[in-house]
């Protein structure tokens, strides 16, 4: 057993401004070499957790700790913040927040340089720092000529340039496209091994971080620890399920096929799994009596967009010929990686940009020609709800901000308290209808956003990332809540990176790639064509893998049933009463 | 004010980027044709009561200087001075306030609007005309007239845009209060 | 995006100089302009410019746009001049020589041009330097520069933080007012100037909170990667001084020197040809 660097004792924390603690009776050791995932829903501590271990806590963030935190034997609290960042390294979740310096190398440079370090020592270390985590190419990009996945490297380089114990990750899935998070992953593993580090990810999408081995998994919530095990451990039990975070897909798939899941199996990674000839074989048996029979019914066009191109100015093509049809009451997913051409796609169809070539029809109830709308105009048929709601409310209260555009569109008072009250109750939030926006959590404000483009009663709706930063639960409720929309009648277009939300709610997705339309099919589909899964840096869903695993040779129609299944039994109709709730 | 030395002074690098791209990029047309309305001083007063007069000076003259230079016709020292000075006095409202606590009412309201009108007379009225005579050697009705006619303007844009932020952010922090629901 | 400021990486001996010897040389050089208006020593500073800027290799298509702002606001500032004070040139200079009249108040004097014409001299003076600064002055070197000559890291360090996020800010304000103007929020000439400023505000104020939130963040990476942990820090962009920089400091502490003197000679701020 390596040496211990972080130790947690009866440890519990309260934040100044709280009025019940966050963290009670921690113990948890974290030993030289370690790999531990911690896990658990939004709330549920993990970020405080790991504020505890840099020393945010207590140096940054206020509060009062019990218990002890030791850092290498001493208490943190005796430390400081720049003493315990020597042994914890970390890696932020928003590495554009991360990346403070202009280029690529000053941002790796920046710990060094607040050490003093002189040259030739400095541009050494940043040398080899950035070759260590395949940077160096990039040494004098900005941060906005980099990827999602590229800065995320740079964050990694910044911490590795002094020699840390511990890698500290705190979601470093969060922002990044399918195959990049593979890839981050893969580069996770390979630091580990290569320096020897312990390595502590904090991260609610287990599929994903399992790409890769762990030593263990702690999960916790309501500021507990609740399991500190090994993953195949915890994966053959219902702890994961029951505390709101969602187990590996092809898990699901075998508890539905009737097989029974133990640690012998080796849940915890695919390529790995033990499956007997019968596990198989109740697999495939499952298969033959779920297989898809679902129609998808034929719908009417609500909005062409043909052969459109654009480029925005002194910039490549952004777009090239792309055409899209969206009909109506259908649930559309638009993926691809950052910068293929999703958002500016779904800009040039609000008429925030307009498109140089091409045409866009909107069939609904429109008196005039589509492409001479003002983009307030086109508004009030297609609405655009931005990823971050901190970005889009800019009023005090609720029934204010979702008013606001009424009130621009000069409707009488009566008309926009009725409008906004009957939105309101499809939201959900009709009792928080006098309430600050303040008091409302992430996915509330998310939902007041979205209420405030739906009470101009467009029929298209388009969400950027309906999702991120959600965990299973909120997931699960803004998803049941837009499907609910969907089968009002509303369509609703959703940008997404998301492979769960592809899968479970789409009834199609459209994949772009350098700009251009590479694939425009059922989710099942695109989730197992690995040309478009290769080109738009999706990944494989593990439903495929295990279809093969199995000797099934109709992956997509085993994805389609899996898909199938779920909607008619599975845990929707669970989830839903949750939400309800 | 109460804020780690650190961020205050990523505040004042924010607080100057913002400055920069609200004095640059963000124009509302003014009834006169052909000149806009700058906003960033709404923006200035903000954060200096935030973070107190010493950042309210720095963003100020930072964000200031790098319109100054991002336009290159020369940096005009009096002015950025002006500017600087109105963050300080809009600053001094800082500890008279309680924004970050979520409070801003009726007298918050009115203390950040005497400030601020203080801070644009003093460095439009003031400051701004008399670097300009010491420095340039202008004459001294001309300058004073700009600073007139850009500080009254300055004054409202302020009072506007200035008090909504300070309202917005002291109602965007979270209180413990008894909100109910309602059916 | 750092196009804002211009910054033109082509290898001349001006991109050669650090970037402290060009903040020294450009402080000196516009204090140097501002302390007088001898009018032959502004004449030659102009020239001095022009030719700085042959040798750095920037030509006059690079800065065009930045030459139409300036020459707007030469021109602007000289028509409120002449506007508010047509005899400032008389006052200054003691003599009167009319050239010829428009109306009883506006009467154009020898005086007056010659004071517009130092006017634009310092203009001239002062604007190639700065253009050149900004031309080539690496922004990355900037803030260690700033800490160089004295200014707190800390404070050259907000410098580099501003320049290294006015491109994410602008992209925030950029898609947030797209998206509130989707909602019917203007701020076009059609509204009245009370409703713009309202609408600013309804822009302004997502962009502004939301940043609130950001700089929580990003004092805390900072924090967790030893910001403030020493009295100094080192620069990975800073460069040492060669004999190139110390010569041209000298020289712009001679400009310096040689304008303070001629306030002396002259007795005052201006040359005056009139009175000889």
């Amino acid at each position: 057993m390596g040496e211990i660097l972080l130790e947690f004792s009866n440890f519990g924390f309260q934040y100044n401004a709280q009025a019940e603690p966050t963290l009670y009776d921690i113990n948890l050791t974290i030993r030289k070499g370690e790999k531990v995932l911690i896990a658990g829903p939004s709330g549920c501590g993990k970020s405080t957790l790991a504020a505890c271990m840099n020393g945010l806590i207590p140096f940054s963030l206020k509060g009062t700790m019990t218990g002890s935190c030791t850092a290498r034997g001493r208490e943190t609290r005796d430390m400081s913040i720049f003493e315990l960042s020597a042994i914890v390294g970390t890696v932020l979740q928003d590495s554009d927040a991360q990346f403070i310096g202009l280029t690529v190398a000053e941002d790796i440079a920046f710990a060094l340089e607040n050490n003093c370090i002189e040259e030739p020592d400095l541009h050494d270390r940043v040398k080899k720092a950035a070759a260590l985590v395949g940077i160096d190419g990039h040494l004098q990009h900005a941060p906005e000529d980099l990827s999602g996945g590229q800065k995320q490297r740079v964050s990694l380089a910044g911490v590795m340039v002094e020699q840390v114990d511990l890698l500290l990750f705190d979601e470093p899935l969060a922002n990044l496209d399918p195959a990049t998070g593979k890839q981050a992953v893969e580069l996770i593993a390979e630091m580990h091994e290569k320096t020897g580090a312990a390595v502590v990810i904090i991260e609610h999408r287990i599929e994903d971080v399992l790409h890769r081995d762990v030593d263990r998994i702690v999960l916790m919530n309501e500021g507990r620890i609740l399991a500190d095990m090994t993953p195949d451990e915890l994966l053959s039990g219902e702890l994961l399920i029951k505390n709101g975070i969602r187990e590996p897909l092809y898990l699901t798939a075998l508890k539905y096929a009737g097989v029974t899941v133990t640690p012998a199996m080796h849940p915890s990674s695919l390529p790995g799994l033990l499956l007997a000839e019968e596990e198989k074989e109740l697999v495939r048996k499952w298969f033959r009596e779920a297989h898809s029979k679902r129609q998808i019914e034929a719908r009417r066009d609500l909005l062409t967009a043909d052969h459109v191109s654009f480029a925005y100015p002194k910039g490549q093509k952004a777009l090239r010929d792309v055409s899209v049809h969206m009909k109506e009451g259908e649930m559309l997913a638009i993926v691809g990686r950052n910068g293929a051409g999703k958002s500016t796609f779904s800009k040039v169809i609000c008429g925030f940009e307009q498109p140089f070539e091409g045409d866009i029809r909107f069939f609904g109830e429109c008196a005039d020609d589509w492409m001479s709308l003002s983009i307030k105009e086109k508004a009030d048929h297609v609405g655009y709800v931005m990823q971050n709601p901190n970005e889009m409310i800019s009023q005090t209260m609720i029934f204010d901000e979702v008013a606001l555009g009424l009130r621009t569109r000069g409707v009488p008072e009566e008309e926009i308290r009725e409008r906004v009250e009957k939105t309101l109750d499809i939201c959900g939030l009709r009792p928080f209808r006098s309430w600050p926006v303040s008091a409302l959590s992430y996915g509330q404000k998310k939902r007041v956003t979205i209420a405030a483009i739906l009470v101009l009663r467009p029929e298209i709706i388009i969400l950027d990332e309906p999702t991120a930063g959600q965990d299973y639960r909120h997931y699960t409720e803004i998803m049941e809540f837009l499907k609910a929309l969907g089968e009002e009648g509303f369509t609703v277009v959703m940008i997404t990176h998301d492979m769960h939300l592809m899968l479970e709610y789409a009834d199609r997705s459209v994949v772009f790639s350098d700009g251009a339309v590479i694939a425009d099919d059922s989710s099942a589909g695109v989730l197992t064509n690995m040309d478009v899964i290769q080109k738009a840096s999706l990944k494989e869903t593990s439903l495929y893998t295990l279809a093969r695993l199995c000797g099934i040779p109709e992956e997509r129609a085993f994805v389609q049933s899996f898909i199938d299944y779920e909607h008619a039994h599975g845990k929707r109709g669970k989830a839903k009463e949750e939400v309800r709730t | 004010m109460k804020s780690s030395p650190v961020k205050t002074i990523v505040a004042v690098g924010i607080g100057a980027a913002l400055f920069f791209v609200l004095g640059r990029f963000v124009a509302i047309p003014s009834p006169v044709p052909n000149t806009n309305i700058s906003t960033q001083y709404g923006l200035l007063a903000f954060m200096a009561v935030m973070f107190g007069p010493v950042a309210g000076a720095l963003i100020g003259f930072i964000g200031h200087t790098l319109i100054d230079f991002s336009y290159g016709w020369g940096i005009w020292w009096s002015w950025v001075i002006a500017s600087a000075c109105f963050g300080v006095i809009a600053g001094l409202a800082a500890n008279r306030l309680r924004i970050e606590d979520g409070e801003f009412g009726t007298k918050g309201i009115i203390t950040f609007n005497v400030f601020q009108v203080i801070g644009h007379v003093i460095a439009w009225g003031v400051i701004a005309p008399v670097l300009d005579i010491l420095m340039y050697k202008e004459p001294a009705n001309k300058v004073f007239m700009q600073g007139l006619v850009g500080g009254a303007a300055n004054i409202v844009t302020t009072a506007i845009i200035g008090t909504l932020l300070c309202v917005a952010y002291a109602a965007s922090r979270p209180k413990k209060g008894s909100l109910s629901r309602e059916d | 995006m750092r196009n804002i400021f211009n910054y033109i990486d082509r290898p001349s001996p001006i991109h050669d100089l650090t970037g402290a010897t060009k903040l020294i040389c450009l402080l000196l050089w516009t204090f140097a302009a501002m302390l007088t208006y001898d009018t032959r020593f502004l004449a030659a500073l102009s020239v001095g410019g022009l030719l700085l800027f042959a040798v750095s290799k920037i030509r006059i298509r690079d800065v065009s746009f930045m030459l139409g702002f300036t020459v707007i606001f030469m021109v602007l500032n000289n028509v409120l001049v002449f506007l508010f004070s047509p005899l400032h040139g008389v006052t200054i200079y003691g003599t009167k020589h009319v050239l010829f009249t428009i109306s009883s108040r506006y009467v154009v004097t020898a005086e007056q041009l010659f004071y517009h014409l130092n006017l634009v001299l310092k203009y001239l003076s002062t604007i190639p330097i700065v253009l050149l600064f900004v031309c080539t002055t690496n922004p990355s070197e900037f803030a260690a520069s700033l800490n160089r000559i004295g200014v707190k890291y800390s404070i050259a360090y907000a410098v580099a933080l501003a320049l290294r996020y006015i491109p994410d800010v602008q992209r925030a304000y950029h898609e947030i007012s797209q998206a509130q103007q989707a909602r019917g929020i203007e701020m076009s000439r059609k509204q009245t100037l009370f409703k713009r400023l309202k609408s600013a505000g309804a822009i302004l104020i997502p962009l502004i909170i939301s940043s609130m939130d950001r700089i929580d963040t990003i004092s805390n990476a900072m924090e967790l990667r030893g910001f403030g942990k020493n009295k100094k820090r080192s620069w990975y962009m800073a460069r040492p001084f060669r004999a190139a920089d110390f010569a041209s400091m000298a020289a712009g502490a001679l400009l310096l020197v040689i304008s303070i003197g001629l306030n002396i000679v002259n007795g005052g701020r201006f040359y005056n040809p009139f009175i000889s």
